[in-house]
């Protein structure tokens, strides 16, 4: 509890006892010669004061601004009206319980502020500069590219940067809830925010703070309450209109009923004044932010980040999911199995390739040049020559590459490109993908080189499937019978193969149009070119630790650890948020509507408003703060 | 237009109303040569997006109004 907090509650406390007090006394008629009203009206001020001071102050502070539909305001005027109507006793526990329900609230919201907090403390508080062999804490924020720095153990990671000292292992799990720690020795490269296992470790930073992964997550995530999810939206219009119109009907109840049937305006003033304390929108304002938050909190556990509630709200509804397989559904890793030579030797075939691709930065590219440098005498040190044997490079997206080597020019790509130059190319049906080659003109073979299927891919598409997905698409440039192998082997119900980066546009396009109102597309990427994608999907999920930044900052969701499978966890949490907010709002709103047609009716008395105001808002707090809770 | 805007972000202390919060955004949203701002509940924190030569000046507007809506919350600047 706050200080704040803590004074409120001797202030509850005070009051409480007095009332009690005061209700003894008035009940049991220990007093006497008190018949006259105004003795009891002194009598119930106190406690009232005490309880409520800071109210009656800041609503007259509210109508100097010109704010009147402020919620202090409005208790003022209900109590007031039941001090006018000689419900003293009432106007006193009106003030008193709503002042209880407030404190809890202000508990309950920093509570789950502050386990959300938690859970986001990545955040290095300092870093062990090292100059010249002395050793000084600095402000993360203060340290150069470039520089050494010094990790214990079980301290946190402040910057981005690569081992140049030591052997250690390191916990991830803040950001890729990752349990397994990582090791890490000479030359790998460490991301701020994991905690240093037991060995230390000198690291030579890569990136100032702002850039640093630490710093980009804390930015993403503090960002993505400010993306307000539509019923947060609808909430607020809601809670413009809501309280005026509670208002002008509490109004003319106390005046046209009366004036009507010629009744007495004391039981109207009364119901007017109950319908003034509902007229607080609280329990939907707060709670519904609240849970949003807690579902993203929920998330980031796990190592997912959402970037903002509109995003969380989107991805309840996703029943198509579009996957880009290299690197989402592959692990990226290619490698050469396969090298059939057409009229010249294996050797010969695999440096034509590589000394074609040795511009390219495609994992296709580097798997080939690989090959060529582990396999051959004359590809070791072969690096050194290349530039004076290789001339012309051009890239053809979506084709290939063409180029002139030693003098002949050649090409190296799909079958696409090889019938378009009119090669008499021998179709290859293994499984992977296919480079093929010609040298001037005529046909020399092809290389396979195949990719391999992500760990818990399958499970993942399984998982999706089960949490309602209708559709999982898969989208690649490779050839048709490469793609249809890892689509059967996952369970992938549509394949657009032979795509051109461009095409990926095209056909998430013509899979949203298909899509109903209500339907919503997810695209999965490591966002190798397909930053484009990600932005155009409804909802765009990028590989964090694979991915580029630009794939991050055009994602909608980022998946820390590359896991796929951590795609169906997100779809339950986003679920589970919003039927949590839908309960809160269908509760909220149902209670207090009830209770304003009794009020009305004069079935209830300024108790039940209490309870619609209050109380309706501590319960859907509470049911709010379940968003935070996850199951793996 | 063509002017440079400024995004600055700000710690806000003793936010205790969400409806507040929403109000407080709205009304620093209408001041001039504010681009966009948004005030979080959850976070206690305030963004302001505005024109970068006028920053203090606007600056100094937003706190105004911030005291009009909720006089309690204060912004650490």
């Amino acid at each position: 509890m706050t200080k704040k907090q803590k004074k409120m509650l001797i202030r509850i406390l005070t009051a409480f006892v007095l009332f009690a007090v005061l209700m003894v006394c008035e009940h049991a008629e220990l007093i006497y010669g008190t018949e006259s009203g105004w003795f009891w009206l002194a009598a119930y001020l106190i406690p009232y004061l005490v309880v409520g001071y800071d109210i009656i102050g800041k609503a007259a502070r509210n109508i100097r601004n010109g704010q009147i539909f402020d919620e202090n305001f409005l208790m003022m005027i209900a109590t007031f009206g039941a001090f006018g109507v000689r419900e003293y006793s009432e106007a006193v526990a009106v003030m008193l319980f709503y002042q209880v329900g407030e404190l809890f609230q202000g508990y309950a919201v920093g509570k789950s502020r502050q386990s959300i907090s938690a859970m986001m403390d990545i955040c290095p508080e300092y870093a062990n500069l090292e100059e010249d062999g002395v050793l000084t804490q600095t402000d993360p924020d203060d340290v150069a590219v470039g520089s050494t720095i010094v990790i214990r153990p079980g301290e946190r990671i402040p910057l981005d940067g690569v081992v140049t000292e030591g052997e250690s292992f390191i916990d991830t799990a803040a950001l890729t809830g990752e349990s397994v720690p990582r090791k890490a020795g000479v030359g790998d490269a460490v991301i701020s925010g994991c905690v240093n296992g037991s060995g230390t470790l000198k690291v030579r930073t890569t990136k100032e703070f702002e850039d640093s992964t630490v710093a980009k997550i804390l930015e993403l995530v503090e960002n993505a309450s400010s993306r307000k999810a539509k019923v947060e939206n609808f909430i607020t219009r809601f809670a413009k209109y809501y309280t005026p119109v509670v208002t002008i009907c509490a109004a003319v109840l106390a005046v046209v009923p009366p004036l009507l049937l010629k009744e007495s305006f004391i039981p109207w003033i009364e119901t007017a004044c109950t319908f003034l304390v509902i007229s607080c929108p609280c329990a939907l304002v707060i709670s519904v932010p609240l849970g949003f938050f807690g579902g993203i909190g929920a998330a980031s556990k796990l190592g997912v980040l959402v970037k903002g509630s509109n995003f969380l709200e989107a991805v309840a509804g996703t029943t198509t999911i579009v996957f880009d397989k290299t690197g989402t559904l592959t692990k990226g890793e290619f490698k050469v199995t396969k090298i059939l030579p057409e009229g010249c030797g294996e050797e010969e075939l695999l440096a034509l390739a590589a000394l074609g691709e040795s511009y390219s930065n495609h994992p296709i590219a580097s798997s080939i040049r690989e090959a060529y440098e582990n396999r051959t005498a004359s590809g070791r040190g072969q690096a050194a020559g290349v530039h004076s044997r290789v001339a012309d490079v051009k890239e053809l997206a979506g084709h290939g590459i063409s180029a002139r080597i030693d003098g002949r020019s050649v090409l190296l790509g799909n079958e696409k490109l090889m019938q378009e130059n009119g090669i008499a190319y021998r179709p290859c049906t293994a499984a992977g993908t296919v480079v093929y080659a010609a040298c001037e003109g005529a046909y020399a073979g092809c290389i396979v080189i195949s990719d391999t299927v992500k760990e818990g891919a399958k499970e993942a598409i399984a998982q999706m499937k089960r949490v309602g997905v209708k559709k999982c698409v898969m989208l690649t440039g490779d050839r048709r019978e490469a793609a249809a192998q890892v689509a059967d082997e996952l369970g992938i119900d549509e394949v657009c193969a032979e795509l051109l980066p461009g095409d990926k546009v095209a056909q998430v396009e013509k899979l949203l149009d298909a899509q109903g109102a209500k339907e919503r597309l997810a695209f999965v990427g490591d966002g190798i070119n397909d930053a484009p994608v990600l932005t155009r999907a409804d909802i765009g999920i990028a590989m964090g630790s694979m991915g580029s930044d630009a794939a991050i900052e055009a994602a909608d969701v980022v998946l820390m650890d590359d896991d796929v499978r951590k795609i169906a966890s997100v779809v339950k949490i986003s679920r589970k948020t919003l039927a949590i907010v839908r309960q809160n709002i269908v509760f909220a709103l149902g209670v207090k509507a009830l209770i304003l047609v009794l009020a009305a009716l004069h079935l209830t008395n300024m108790w039940g408003g209490v309870f619609a105001d209050v109380g309706v808002s501590v319960i859907a707090i509470l049911n709010s703060m379940r968003a935070l809770r996850t199951k793996q | 237009m063509g002017q440079v805007g400024m995004k600055k972000k700000f710690k806000l202390e003793d936010l205790d109303c969400a409806n507040c919060a929403a109000k407080m955004e709205e009304a620093i949203k209408k001041i001039e040569g504010v681009n966009d701002a948004s005030v979080s509940f959850m976070t206690q924190k305030m963004t302001v997006d505005a024109d970068d030569d006028r920053f203090d000046a606007i600056m100094k507007e937003v706190a105004a109004v911030c005291a009009k809506v909720e006089p309690d919350c204060r912004i650490l600047m």
